[in-house]
């Protein structure tokens, strides 16, 4: 297959590829390959046990590493699994839920306390004292399932009932919050709903509440959803759309039910949302936005096929994925660097094509702050402003920081691979466009690094010159607008 | 929501074209385009301000029936006098540097701003605040339409983002505005150092003046760059301010002493964007407790405003600002069983500076839940708006900024009563 179609798989169904990964696939036939990225065992892929060792990217820190209870560890974890992970779609699923459902670190550490907020977002269950699973985990085992399966899980999720304060959701005092971002952001949308829904939900959730055993902060507390069937207002729900289908004699209405089988309100709920054909539109819209184009708007023939996969096939987002990635839309040359990357994208994307040995993902955390995107703490429930709202000037001046940072880092590595390009100016810009895998380049680009590398005296190649113009080459390719696209 | 903004920007990137001054000229215009020192600064309370704990109608017995919780206790409120129909009101009692603001005669309260048809959707809210336009919330914001008009090219620091992402507002179709969240990090750094890295400051230079008119994406983008590299040098001048008093050290205190430095080193900005979050209170508001979180955002927001208002004012500069708040909606009377208040309509507007007019402009709700009762809706869930929030962006662009606030509103929202500024 083509190396541009592989690389562009590779931006977008997860961050990218090394020289050595490139190597490894690109005998590969696409719908294979495809099937491959889709397809894989979670065990075989969890590179956990890397971490630490040599070869791989660098994590640090002051003391123990304890990404189950320290959330800049978590970040680091996180970080290594998208730079090594052989599944890379399923880091880049659990990225895209984060930001679907996204839930955040400092409100949880508030109510509660560092170590469990971190717990409750990010512990891994095997390695957890009491096999407490954060939400990120959650992603990472359910994102690729049925979405109707993902919603209930993260409904009963411990980090969401915090968050969207389903934990304080009791029968004389509904809550509201979680009713209403469940259908304004995770399913249908704000067109499609109306206040009296919003209420309506809001009962349906009653006694959906948190049960935490153990002591709170040690790292062994069990935070876990309970139904309070006491705290379950039992009256009937009418809603504005259908709940049960066209076979029901009412429709809109959750029936009215004892408080011992009320649990099965909010099972109704999500599960007609979860099939509502709004989520299954706006899904494919997002869909589209996630891994086709957002320079272009989403095509209406895309959506309704991607609509169609998801409702016929129980609302699976690998089935929806395969016929994403299959799409003639999304194989199409005009696709490519058409996204604006996330700041965790481009990241982990200059750390594969740039070099990573001596690195510390540690050293990433602050730039991915400047650039909009810490990991665990989204700005709000609506999750990051994606596109063009990644490119504040702060934003993008810290990406060029962060390619500064990086190349810096790098130097001699890059020194060591550019020796047996530096006979020429263009020979060492041809190496760095191989390395970064950048779009076919404009006339004026090659004079500019030209230029570049022309300025403070002539040409030899030498090692002393070489170790300035290299990094120096790869920091104005990597920091360049065409680079900030995936 | 953030669905609409993208289809915003993706339907604006292709009428964006930079309009970006060369660096040389940039003083000159800034002179050119600063004929006054004027300057907007607009604050934004993100999440949803609870407007009734902070303006408390504290002789409203539905008020206290209604949160038996939350409610702030009569004696403890600062005492504003009466609204325009004899209601008394007072100030949240964290409030007490913005309560000397007031006696001064430089707060102004608009009470019960908002529009028809609430939204309670943090994110439709905030886009419907941002555009001024209730019924399209893609198009392109207020401020940024204000930037649009004024004469091109405009200098890029006319505008000046105090957080690290441009807020919808201030979304224009031709200028962009700075983020400048940290000014310490708002600078560029490089693998080499001396002669070197200014070959690699004019090499991003050059990349990002590549026209490439068949990709606005990419045109968009070097933009950014372009921007970036011309506010560098300036910024890092307001850097070193200090002020006259003291800022505290979070946030909003640190944004606006960065916005008392731009002006005072009188860099040519006319419009700056501060902006505080955690108001979306669903639980454990803490409206009365010491160390509640409501208590908090007041003791925050009182000591920023008033520690900004004296900077100012002790280098007579005080007359050039003016500074309105707003929030994306007010929240819901009745209290939560969560101890907190769910998303509502009406809420509070405050505009403070040397030009104001201060007072209470408006009135109050009753917050008798009657279905008599005009100043509700939602059964008498929410308080209903009486003053149109796009009457106080008209007030401010045609009393402070002198633009014609019917071409940038699409419409003549002049309230001739609303005389704050």
């Amino acid at each position: 297959m083509s190396t541009p179609l592989l690389d562009h798989l590779y931006r977008r169904a997860g961050f990218g590829l090394t020289v050595a990964e490139r190597q490894a696939l690109a005998e590969r036939n696409y719908r294979d390959l495809v099937e491959s990225v889709l397809v894989f065992d979670p065990n075989a892929a969890d590179v956990d046990a890397f971490i630490g060792t040599p070869g791989y990217v660098n994590i640090s820190t002051t003391g123990p590493f304890m990404p189950n209870t320290n959330i800049s560890h978590a970040r680091q974890r996180w970080l290594f699994r998208m730079v090594h992970s052989p599944a890379p779609l399923q880091e880049k699923m659990a990225l895209i839920w984060h930001e679907h459902f996204a839930t955040a670190f400092s409100k949880i550490a508030g109510l509660y306390n560092a170590v469990d907020a971190t717990r409750l977002l990010a512990a891994k269950p095997s390695t957890d004292p009491v096999g407490q699973q954060g939400q990120i985990e959650l992603f990472r085992q359910y994102g690729l399932g049925n979405f109707s399966d993902l919603l209930l899980k993260v409904a009963q999720d411990p980090a969401m009932l915090v968050w969207l304060d389903g934990e304080t959701n009791t029968k004389t005092n509904p809550q509201e919050n979680f009713g209403r971002e469940l259908m304004e952001l995770f399913t249908i949308g704000v067109a499609n709903y109306v206040e009296t829904d919003v209420y309506a939900a809001a009962r349906v959730f009653s006694g959906w509440n948190l049960r935490i055993t153990g002591t709170q902060g040690a790292g062994t507390a069990v935070f876990a959803f309970a139904y309070q069937a006491n705290q379950h207002e039992t009256s009937a729900k009418d809603f504005s759309f259908s709940i049960y289908g066209r076979g029901s004699s009412k429709p809109n209405e959750i029936p009215a039910r004892t408080a011992s089988e009320g649990l099965q309100d909010g099972l109704d709920l999500i599960h007609a949302l979860a099939f509502h054909p709004e989520t299954a539109t706006r899904l494919a819209s997002k869909f589209w936005t996630w891994f086709v184009s957002e320079t272009e708007s989403p095509d209406p023939a895309f959506v309704d096929n991607i609509a169609s996969v998801y409702l016929s096939n129980g609302t699976n987002i690998r089935a929806v994925l395969r016929a994403v990635l299959n799409s003639p839309q999304f194989q199409d040359a005009s696709a490519a660097f058409q996204r604006y990357s996330w700041p965790a994208e481009f990241v982990v994307r200059a750390l594969k094509e740039v070099g990573y040995l001596g690195f510390s993902v540690n050293d990433a955390l602050t730039p991915l702050v400047n650039m909009g995107q810490q990991l665990f703490e989204p700005p709000n429930v609506g999750g990051w402003p994606l596109g063009q709202a990644w490119f504040s000037t702060a934003g993008m001046l810290a990406r060029m920081n962060f390619a500064s940072q990086l190349a810096t880092n790098q130097k001699f590595a890059l020194l060591a691979a550019s020796r047996a390009f530096g006979a020429t100016p263009d020979a060492l810009i041809g190496f760095a466009r191989d390395s970064l895998r950048t779009p076919t380049p404009l006339p004026d680009e090659t004079a500019a690094l030209e230029a570049y590398l022309a300025s403070g005296g002539p040409w030899t190649g030498s090692d002393a010159q070489l170790l300035v113009k290299a990094p120096g080459l790869f920091h104005l390719l990597t920091g360049s607008a065409e680079f900030q696209f995936v | 929501m953030p669905f609409t903004r993208r289809e915003f920007l993706q339907g604006g990137v292709a009428a964006f074209t930079m309009g970006v001054a060369a660096p040389s000229f940039l003083s000159d215009l800034a002179i050119a385009q600063g004929a006054t020192r004027r300057n907007l600064v607009v604050l934004y309370l993100q999440g949803g301000n609870d407007a009734l704990s902070m303006v408390v109608p504290y002789t409203d017995a539905f008020y206290y029936s209604r949160r038996p919780t939350l409610a702030v206790p009569a004696g403890t409120v600062l005492q504003i006098g009466s609204d325009t129909n004899g209601k008394p009101l007072g100030l949240h009692p964290r409030l007490s540097g913005l309560k000397t603001v007031f006696n001064q005669g430089q707060l102004a309260i608009i009470e019960r701003t908002g529009y028809q048809n609430s939204s309670r959707s943090h994110f439709l809210g905030t886009d419907i605040w941002s555009t001024a336009n209730p019924t399209n919330s893609v198009e392109a914001g207020w401020l940024g339409r204000y930037l649009d008009s004024l004469p091109s090219p405009v200098d890029p620091l006319t505008g000046w983002c105090t957080v690290g992402d441009v807020p919808h507002s201030l979304v224009g179709n031709h200028v962009s505005v700075p983020a400048i969240a940290s000014i310490s990090s708002y600078a560029l750094q490089s693998p080499n150092s001396g002669v070197e890295a200014g070959f690699s400051r004019a090499g991003l230079a050059a990349l990002s003046s590549i026209p490439t008119p068949n990709e606005p994406y990419l045109a968009f983008v070097n933009g950014t760059v372009q921007t970036a590299l011309a506010t560098l040098d300036r910024v890092a001048s307001v850097g070193t301010y200090t002020g006259t008093v003291a800022y505290a050290s979070d946030g909003l205190s640190q944004a606006l002493k960065t916005v008392a430095g731009a002006i005072v080193r009188d860099i040519g900005t006319k419009v700056f964007w501060v902006q505080t979050g955690g108001y979306d209170t669903h639980s454990g508001q803490g409206v009365n407790t010491a160390n509640g979180s409501y208590a908090g955002l007041m003791n925050t927001l009182s000591t920023a405003l008033t520690a900004f208002y004296n900077d100012l004012r002790n280098q007579g500069l005080l007359q050039d600002t003016l500074l309105i708040q707003f929030s994306e909606f007010g929240r819901r009377i009745t209290e939560n069983g969560s101890q907190g208040t769910d998303h509502g309509a009406a809420a509070v507007m405050l505009a403070m500076g040397g030009a104001v007019h201060g007072g209470v402009y408006g009135t109050a709700p009753s917050l008798d839940p009657s279905p008599s009762n005009p100043t509700l809706e939602n059964n008498g869930g929410d308080v209903t708006y009486e003053t149109d929030f796009r009457s106080v962006y008209a007030r401010a662009i045609e009393n402070w900024l002198g633009a014609d606030s019917v071409a940038l509103l699409g419409g003549d929202f002049r309230k001739a009563s609303l005389t704050f500024v």
